[in-house]
């Protein structure tokens, strides 16, 4: 009995049903936890641009989302640099990577504002999204202006499948920290970026547009650096705006 | 009908303790002198990609465990009723189910420790161990003897890949469940003592050197040789 077509068949298909009634029940009921998850990350991410990866980690679940309420504004602009002011956008809510496959002129842009804890018209930085693809998968990140508008704060770089030990290295602090101090204009006001060079171990100090690369991972590398000037390129707008609205102002 | 042949021949004796001296050799045969690393050569893969620390390590212990112990029991709870021509797909499905499980309750709980082991938690599923236990053991077992078979045969895993990961961690990154030992040395004897640490045992090289070393004094000492 237990060898006839019919018996294989049922079994088969009885069985399909009970996995996928505990597989889709599970997912229901962890739905949304993994919700809050992800989001919290993407919060301690955001930070990461700005404070330092240690002071994170310790960190409450709590404690973050705290900080970020207290310390993190943020708008939605588009490519022109115009805030988005539809219904129902929000900075948090806006998915990176599911606009990246639109074209630049049709995407939102979140920008997130790091200020004075409580005080959001003390502005320390700009925070931007980054994202791209590294070697095998994508990357991302959040790249951190200081209020010139030039000076790179601090950055975050994630990835989802980079070589261990090698591309996956884009997550280290030490690597991130290379960032740090580094402008995006050059002296005539053109937007350069800055780009991670090919291998590992060179003195960029005196160079502002540039950074020692990491040895082995050439292509993440400029999976980093094309995606840095990529989301630069679409932010110039908003950039540019920010950057001449105190002379306006004092006019 | 071989799995019931096989079911008869070892269940002499109906009223057994629930933790008797068969059942005991079950949990601890697979330690030492079964253990699917260093004497059957299974599951090397993961033992390889997750043991460059230990705290990765341990989640993915714990995660083999739960896989190797609920999906011995599930199978073996089936194994009456399941048509031995799809017998692989089903124990897959079964498996690839827990493993499933595991990676979501990882993500709902654990959301840095999915983001860091995502990949091999899915690659459970093709760790040879799982099947391997679930065709020579729960096919052929009582559920209770099958959990126990899988525990055994997971506890023997992980604390191979432990025991590979303290070393790798300690020597690459010198540290031990992140706890920075080398520069805690280094405090004891000044700052002008600095212990480098050993680039090597971070890349899958290390894990081998280590494991080959595992090896080599388990069967010194068993006098285990490979027929």
């Amino acid at each position: 009995m237990q060898q006839s077509n019919t018996y294989v068949i049922v079994f088969s298909a009885v069985l399909t049903v009970i996995l996928g009634l505990l597989l889709s029940g599970s997912s229901q009921l962890l739905g949304p936890m993994q919700q809050k998850a992800i989001a919290l990350d993407k919060k301690k991410q955001i930070l990461g641009a700005v404070i330092s990866g240690e002071e994170i980690e310790v960190m409450t679940p709590e404690q973050v989302n705290e900080f970020y309420d207290n310390n993190i504004s943020s708008t939605v602009v588009d490519i022109t640099g115009k805030e988005v002011t539809a219904e129902g956008v929000t900075a948090e809510k806006v998915e990176i990577a599911k606009f990246y496959k639109k074209p630049a002129e049709e995407r939102q842009y979140p920008v997130f504002i790091y200020h004075e804890s409580g005080d959001s018209t003390v502005v320390k930085s700009y925070i931007f999204p980054l994202y791209g693809a590294g070697l095998w998968d994508a990357i991302w990140g959040y790249v951190a202006l200081d209020t010139d508008m030039n000076t790179i704060g601090g950055i975050t770089l994630a990835h989802a499948g980079e070589t261990p030990g090698l591309g996956a290295r884009i997550t280290e602090p030490g690597v991130q920290a290379r960032y740090v101090g580094k402008t995006i204009f050059d002296e005539n006001g053109e937007l350069v970026a800055v780009e991670m060079k090919k291998g590992e171990g060179k003195d960029y100090s005196s160079n502002p547009h540039e950074v020692d690369g990491m040895s082995g991972a050439t292509i993440t590398a400029n999976g980093v650096n094309n995606m840095l000037s990529n989301y630069l390129g679409y932010y110039s707008a908003y950039i540019k705006a920010k950057n001449s609205a105190p002379a306006v102002a004092g006019l | 009908m071989s799995a019931e042949t096989i079911e008869k021949v070892i269940d002499v004796k109906p009223a057994e303790g629930l933790l008797s001296k068969r059942r005991k050799k079950l949990v601890t045969d697979p330690l030492i002198d079964e253990n699917p690393i260093t004497i059957q050569v299974l599951g090397i893969c993961s033992a390889l990609a997750v043991t460059t620390q230990m705290k990765p390590t341990l989640v993915m212990a714990i995660s083999v465990i739960f896989v190797v112990a609920l999906s011995n029991f599930v199978i073996s709870l089936m194994r009456n009723t399941i048509p031995t021509r799809v017998r692989i797909i089903v124990q897959l499905a079964v498996v690839a189910t827990l493993v499933t499980l595991v990676s979501e309750l990882l993500k709902a709980f654990s959301y840095d420790m999915y983001k860091e082991l995502s990949v091999f938690i899915g690659l459970i599923i093709t760790n040879c161990i799982v099947m391997g236990r679930l065709e020579a053991f729960a096919m052929g077992n009582k559920p209770f003897d099958s959990m126990l078979d899988g525990l055994g045969s997971a506890l023997g895993y992980s604390w191979i890949i432990l025991t590979v990961a303290f070393f790798r961690e300690l020597f690459g990154s010198g540290a031990v469940f992140g706890v920075p030992v080398y520069s805690y040395v280094s405090g004891i004897f000044g700052d002008d003592f600095k212990l480098a640490t050993n680039g090597l045992m971070v890349t899958p090289v290390g894990a081998f050197i280590i494991l080959g070393l595992i090896v080599w004094v388990q069967r010194t000492k068993t006098g285990y040789v490979e027929h």
